[in-house]
């Protein structure tokens, strides 16, 4: 059992995880139709790719790629604030959270 | 070394001025604007009369003597320090020469220059363009004198556009009124001609030599003399093309007489005594091209001699006072053609320096008629006038007399040394003689006319108030009478060897080519006295005329209609230029140029253009739906799309495709 847990997780698990999670997040972002879960989409795919920084910096040895997650996960933490803040002023706004009836942008 | 003469500053000055009143001349008193614009002109005078004492032990032609240290040695040139133009092997400097050539022309423009100024601030006293009227002036001046101390051709061609235009602007000076602005563009469309030739003829100097300057021209010709005619027939004949138009030559003529619409001191500076001689000036710039080309000499003479008897038979009949002055002034330009074409340059600028005396004192004199009677310029109702004009009639005859060629004024000794010059030159020259003398005889007559209309006789209005100008008027004109006078009493053959080093040693053959004999000598005189008998017999056909039978012009107007007609009407040649030129021209314009060309094909394209866009747009526009999670469709096949190009080993694949392609077929 010792030796199982002795032995390393190969990288392309990580790496695999990492691209899982993206699609995951990336086709929660195109079928979904309520904006909160778009927004959590969004969010999946930002941690599938910081899966993959910090799998790279393991590799490596290299701490860039730590710090790297801790920047996208400060602005993640930002973005989640007015993101969230967006979404509740669209509610107030239209009574809805139906992304596909949010196109008053358009010309 | 060489000392220094700023020449710079002599046309700078008059640009100051030109600045000056053209750009504050509306809020500043007249006094000043009179006192900047004389300044100008008087300073500019000054810095030139300041170059003779310097050249003095110089200029005198004693061969052999030593030059003293210190004074300037002719040519002398002064090049702006920064590089003009540097394009591959041509350089151009911005440089101006001061030679015996241009240092005459100088005299002449900067002088009579100056006198025009102060006979304008009489003559223009109450017009509301008083400023605008003098910055014009010094505007002239300031280019004129660019075009005379040029060292090359294109700098002269800066010169030479730039008094096109301020003859432009002062032909229209009165721009209201109609006939002003159209004779105004006339004049500016009829010079386009001759500068297109003057255009062709820089270009292919630069194709044949590599050079614009005068000097590397002229050295280049004299070190090949077997190099005659050909391409260099034609540069000079471009050139001439050039000079026909600024001076008023045939056929390019008609833009002058219109050009009396000016403000009269314009018509006596700019269209009489200086811009117009331009013409002769370049051609005896470039008179090596032309010592080069006999076929292009004998075109200038006779371009020359046609157009002195061709104007000189319509100033016949011509009826306003200022137009008789404008055809003299074409015909007298013909004179220094014909001058130059015989070779004898500096017989023809003396011509021009003479005739810049007595032109403008003509021209002023009229003006100072015309002032005098309240705007009036038509013969026919002057008359009389010699009682309430003394001091203009006075100047008046001695301009005429110089004119015509009566001893001992200065026209007589011009005119004489052009006729004999031709008269020197073989049978041709027999023939170009002939014609002078036809038009000498031609002149006496109308400018006595013009005398006896003017001065004699009664009064044919009721117009008595005529009174003699002020002395801003009066000053320039006794100044100019004087110049008249004695003008010509240099002598032709001490004027030659001044000019020699600049216009050749060929230009005063009319003493080379006949030792100093007896016979040499008799000739020129008999000459001389048939010229003078010429003249006087046109004056006694004037004097027939109008004064003992007046009734005399009418008769011989009614026994030949025809005639009579044809001059009145300056030889339909207006009419003759409108039906060819202006009415195609005009037809094409409006049918091909307008229709087709602007309207068709660029209209057309501009439109195609335009719904090329249109229709893109309104394609596109559906693109962007407004729906979020269409954009993020696009955006994340943009994304694979990039993937897939980038992790693709696009060679591999494409190279082992069709590999599998004939695997598959061959099972």
């Amino acid at each position: 059992m010792s030796s199982l847990f002795a032995q390393e997780v190969p990288l392309s698990w990580y790496l695999l995880l990492s691209a899982v999670l993206f699609s995951l997040g990336v086709v929660g972002f195109l079928i979904k139709r309520n904006l909160i879960t778009v927004f959590m989409s969004i969010e999946l795919m930002l941690n599938g790719v910081n899966l993959s920084f910090v799998t790279f910096a393991h590799q490596w040895h290299a701490v860039k790629g730590q710090i790297f997650v801790f920047f996208v996960m400060m602005v993640a933490a930002a973005e989640a604030a007015v993101g969230l803040a967006i979404i509740i002023a669209v509610f107030r706004a239209r009574a809805t959270l139906a992304v596909d009836r949010i196109d008053r942008m358009k010309l | 070394m060489n000392a220094h003469l700023y020449l710079w500053l002599i046309p700078l000055l008059p640009f100051a001025g030109f600045l000056i009143n053209g750009l504050l001349g509306c809020g500043l008193p007249k006094w000043l604007v009179t006192t900047v614009a004389l300044l100008a002109s008087l300073a500019s005078f000054c810095v030139v009369l300041n170059i003779i004492p310097a050249l003095h032990p110089g200029i005198t032609v004693c061969k052999g003597c030593a030059i003293p240290q210190g004074s300037p040695i002719l040519p002398y040139i002064e090049t702006c320090p920064l590089p003009w133009i540097n394009a591959g092997l041509l350089h151009i400097d911005f440089s101006f020469v001061l030679d015996q050539l241009s240092l005459v022309m100088l005299l002449v423009v900067t002088g009579v220059g100056f006198l025009i100024h102060v006979y304008s601030v009489g003559y223009m006293g109450d017009d509301k363009g008083y400023a605008r009227y003098f910055s014009y002036l010094n505007l002239f001046l300031f280019f004129m004198t660019v075009l005379v101390l040029a060292g090359n051709a294109l700098v002269m061609f800066i010169g030479w556009e730039g008094v096109g235009l301020a003859s432009y602007l002062l032909i229209g000076f009165y721009f209201q009124k109609k006939s002003a602005a159209d004779a105004g563009k006339k004049a500016f469309i009829v010079n386009r001609i001759g500068d297109f030739g003057f255009l062709i003829g820089m270009f292919l100097l630069v194709a044949n030599f590599g050079t614009l300057t005068f000097s590397e021209i002229g050295a280049k010709l004299n070190a090949t003399p077997a190099w005659q005619g050909g391409v260099l027939t034609i540069i000079a004949l471009c050139l001439m093309l050039g000079a026909a138009g600024k001076s008023a030559q045939l056929p390019l003529y008609i833009w002058l007489p219109d050009a009396m619409e000016g403000p009269t001191p314009v018509s006596a500076l700019i269209h009489a005594a200086t811009m117009v001689t331009a013409g002769v000036y370049m051609v005896a710039r470039t008179h090596v091209l032309f010592n080069h080309s006999p076929v292009a000499l004998g075109v200038v003479a006779t371009v020359g001699a046609a157009t002195a008897i061709f104007a000189a038979t319509i100033a016949l009949v011509q009826n306003d006072i200022k137009r008789v002055l404008a055809y003299s002034t074409i015909s007298q330009l013909g004179y220094m053609f014909l001058g130059c074409g015989v070779a004898a340059y500096s017989a023809a600028i003396f011509h021009l320096m003479t005739h810049a005396f007595f032109k403008a004192l003509l021209f002023l004199a009229a003006g100072s008629v015309i002032h005098a009677i309240g705007g009036e310029q038509d013969l026919r109702k002057m008359g009389g006038l010699r009682k309430k004009l003394p001091v203009t009639f006075a100047v008046t005859t001695v301009g005429v007399l110089a004119i015509a060629g009566i001893f001992p004024f200065a026209g007589f000794f011009s005119k004489d040394a052009i006729l004999y010059a031709a008269f020197l030159q073989g049978t041709n020259g027999k023939i170009l003689w002939f014609v002078g003398l036809l038009t000498a005889l031609l002149t006496a007559f109308y400018m006595f006319r013009l005398w006896y209309l003017t001065f004699m006789g009664e009064s044919r209005s009721e117009n008595v108030h005529a009174h003699e100008c002020p002395w801003s008027m009066r000053g320039p004109l006794l100044i100019l009478a004087a110049l008249s006078v004695c003008g010509g009493w240099i002598g032709m053959e001490r004027f030659g060897d001044f000019l020699a080093p600049s216009v050749g040693a060929r230009a005063i053959s009319w003493h080379m080519q006949i030792p100093y004999s007896s016979f040499a000598i008799s000739m020129e005189f008999l000459l001389s006295v048939v010229a003078v008998l010429v003249a006087l017999e046109g004056w006694m056909i004037a004097d027939k005329f109008y004064r003992r039978k007046p009734e005399r012009p009418a008769q011989y107007a009614a026994a030949l209609p025809a005639g009579y007609k044809l001059l009145a009407n300056k030889y339909f040649v207006d009419e003759f230029y409108n039906a060819v030129v202006v009415k195609p021209l005009l037809a094409i314009s409006k049918y091909f140029l307008e229709l087709v060309v602007d309207i068709g094909i660029l209209g057309g394209a501009a439109w195609l253009l335009g719904g090329i866009a249109q229709l893109g747009g309104a394609i596109l526009q559906r693109w962007q739906s407004g729906n979020l999670r269409s954009y993020a469709a696009w955006l994340a096949a943009g994304a694979a799309a990039v993937l897939l190009f980038l992790l693709v080993p696009w060679a591999t694949v494409l190279a082992i495709l069709p590999a599998i392609h004939l695997g598959m077929a061959g099972h």
